[in-house]
């Protein structure tokens, strides 16, 4: 059984604007799916007729077999959303935060209790159980919110860009808890605009752009579909011309800093042999962009329908 | 079982939410009450004498104690459901599996909880004044529950349609305080001329602080029986139209 079925799924807005225009997309029960487009794509309002939060136009979105329409409240009951955007009360402490969730998906007090100690806990955030959320810093803000998506032990967890705006030592330990979530047999749709945590993250990929998805299909597949890499060598003294090594591609990025494209079948040894007989030191390497982000920036770019 | 829950949640939620914030809720209007006591029934009541058999004193204590109510019931459900659309924690409860008549009598019963909590302290606050020899107990309690209830209704629907902090206050600055003075608080409509006397009579707060005066002091210009008709009717209207627009999700979904 899917976690998620959508089918030709629109959103007309009143002023016109078409947001959605038609998207079909099956997410596996237990996987970790990225849904990744360009500002104003469609990943928002098609995460906010998943959690109810938007009314659709047309089309059919079913949570593990729950028709949203028909079945609305079983269907809810499988979903935890964690948005974008800070959406508790602010003059609330953290623990009635996430006890109320609990108290509206209709758990008795007793075992809220417990399940919200187990969130807060999980999430770190025991020992700030009786602090009025205002005062939090931000990322234990968005902590609060994951808490508050788990304590009805959701089937399905939304994360809308919940590593947005936090810095890299909070993000990634974000990402652990995300994974240790993901590996209990919570299914994830993560949406991000850090296509690093994506890639690093997700099995599965659905790229929606201008209200269709133009590209679906698993992690590591589309990954294969990058036939070139980007890589920029720190070099110890400046270059007076661009060298010119056949099969590589190069361009000067700084005084002392070199970009090469390198095609994927192509082997980096014969480059480094060849720069050492012009003469050219290279101190270190790396990756101009992650693989994923080369094929976003190239899919977005050139649209095309296959869904 | 799961909305019986929800539901309990939403009024302890609100309940806890007046409480923690008693001065800005349960003392203004002890202040206010106490002056209109010492004002309109002391100082000047003594010069009136007496209405229908009663003191000025008795006769304006039932109209103050259902203006609390009716202002606090309004207040306490229009702020709280505009500040959860503000502040976006109504997503809170659109995620969760909620029927929207628990959404909806979570918040109204907050608001009559408040207004019967600021009733009592009013009518705790006149007893230090004036006696109020209770004619009629199911009366009263019918009237005071019923008009919590349909102004913490008209709350809820003022609260939906609002969309900045001015729209949740021109109703109870421009509506409800002007209606309630003009309800006849502090006189028998008897005295009007017999124009303003009629006009009067569209003036729905005129037949709830009639009703409330019969049930505490026997006193009243108006059948009550119409009071009881009027105020259910609007109930039940007010009750559906809140139930069609948080079935529309209007002023609350995209």
């Amino acid at each position: 059984m899917n976690a998620l079925s959508i089918r030709d799924l629109k959103k007309t807005y009143k002023n016109g604007l078409e947001v959605l225009k038609g998207i079909n997309l099956d997410v596996e029960k237990g996987d970790f799916f990225a849904l990744l487009g360009p500002n104003g794509a469609g990943k928002s309002t098609a995460i906010g007729i998943i959690s109810s939060l938007i009314n659709k136009t047309s089309g059919s979105v079913k949570i593990f077999g729950n028709d949203l329409q028909k079945d609305n409240a079983k269907a809810k009951n499988c979903i935890g959303l964690v948005p974008q955007e800070i959406n508790f009360n602010q003059f609330e402490t953290v623990r009635n935060i996430v006890l109320n969730q609990a108290g509206y998906y209709g758990i008795p007090r007793k075992q809220a209790k417990i399940s919200t100690e187990k969130c807060l806990k999980q999430m770190s955030l025991w020992d700030k159980k009786d602090t009025v959320s205002r005062r939090l810093s931000g990322g234990m803000k968005r902590r609060v919110m994951i808490a508050r998506a788990l304590v009805h032990k959701p089937r399905l967890l939304i994360l809308d860009e919940p590593t947005a705006g936090v810095d890299i030592e909070i993000r990634r330990s974000m990402w652990e808890m995300m994974k240790q979530i993901n590996q209990q047999g919570t299914t994830i749709i993560l949406t991000t605009h850090y296509l690093q945590e994506a890639e690093s993250l997700c099995r599965n990929i659905a790229i929606i752009n201008e209200g269709v998805i133009i590209e679906k299909s698993g992690m590591s597949e589309l990954l294969a579909r990058v036939n070139k890499d980007q890589m920029v060598l720190d070099l110890d003294r400046p270059l007076s011309e661009i060298p010119k090594i056949e099969g590589y591609e190069f361009a000067l990025s700084g005084s002392k800093s070199l970009n090469v494209t390198v095609p994927k079948n192509k082997s980096l040894n014969p480059l480094f042999q060849q720069l050492t007989e012009k003469n050219i030191e290279v101190l270190s390497l790396k990756n101009k962009t992650n693989r994923l982000e080369q094929l976003f920036m190239d899919l977005v770019k050139e649209p095309q329908i296959n869904s | 079982m799961n909305n019986r829950i929800a539901f309990k949640t939403i009024v302890f939620k609100e309940i806890r939410r007046f409480s923690r914030i008693w001065p800005q809720t349960l003392v203004p209007p002890a202040i206010t009450t106490s002056l209109y006591f010492m004002i309109f029934g002391r100082l000047i009541g003594d010069r009136v004498g007496s209405i229908d058999g009663v003191s000025y004193m008795q006769y304006i204590v039932p109209g103050i104690i259902l203006m609390s109510v009716i202002s606090h019931s309004y207040s306490n459900v229009v702020s709280s459901f505009y500040s959860t659309k503000f502040q976006r924690h109504i997503e809170e409860l659109l995620v969760a599996p909620l029927s929207n008549w628990v959404i909806l009598w979570g918040y109204v019963c907050g608001g009559i909880a408040r207004g019967l909590l600021v009733g009592c302290v009013v009518t705790l606050i006149s007893l230090l004044f004036t006696d109020i020899p209770v004619k009629h107990y199911g009366i009263s309690i019918a009237v005071y529950i019923l008009t919590s209830t349909l102004f913490a209704l008209a709350g809820f629907i003022n609260a939906i349609f609002a969309d900045s902090f001015d729209d949740i206050s021109i109703i109870p600055n421009f509506v409800l305080t002007p209606l309630s003075y003009l309800g006849g608080i502090f006189y028998s409509v008897s005295m009007l001329p017999e124009i303003w006397q009629k006009i009067s009579l569209a003036n729905p707060i005129l037949y709830l602080i009639n009703a409330f005066r019969y049930g505490l002091i026997g006193v009243t210009d108006i059948d009550i029986r119409i009071a009881f008709a009027m105020t259910g009717a609007c109930i039940l209207f007010l009750m559906l139209l809140s139930l069609f627009l948080l079935h529309k999700g209007i002023g609350i979904k995209n």
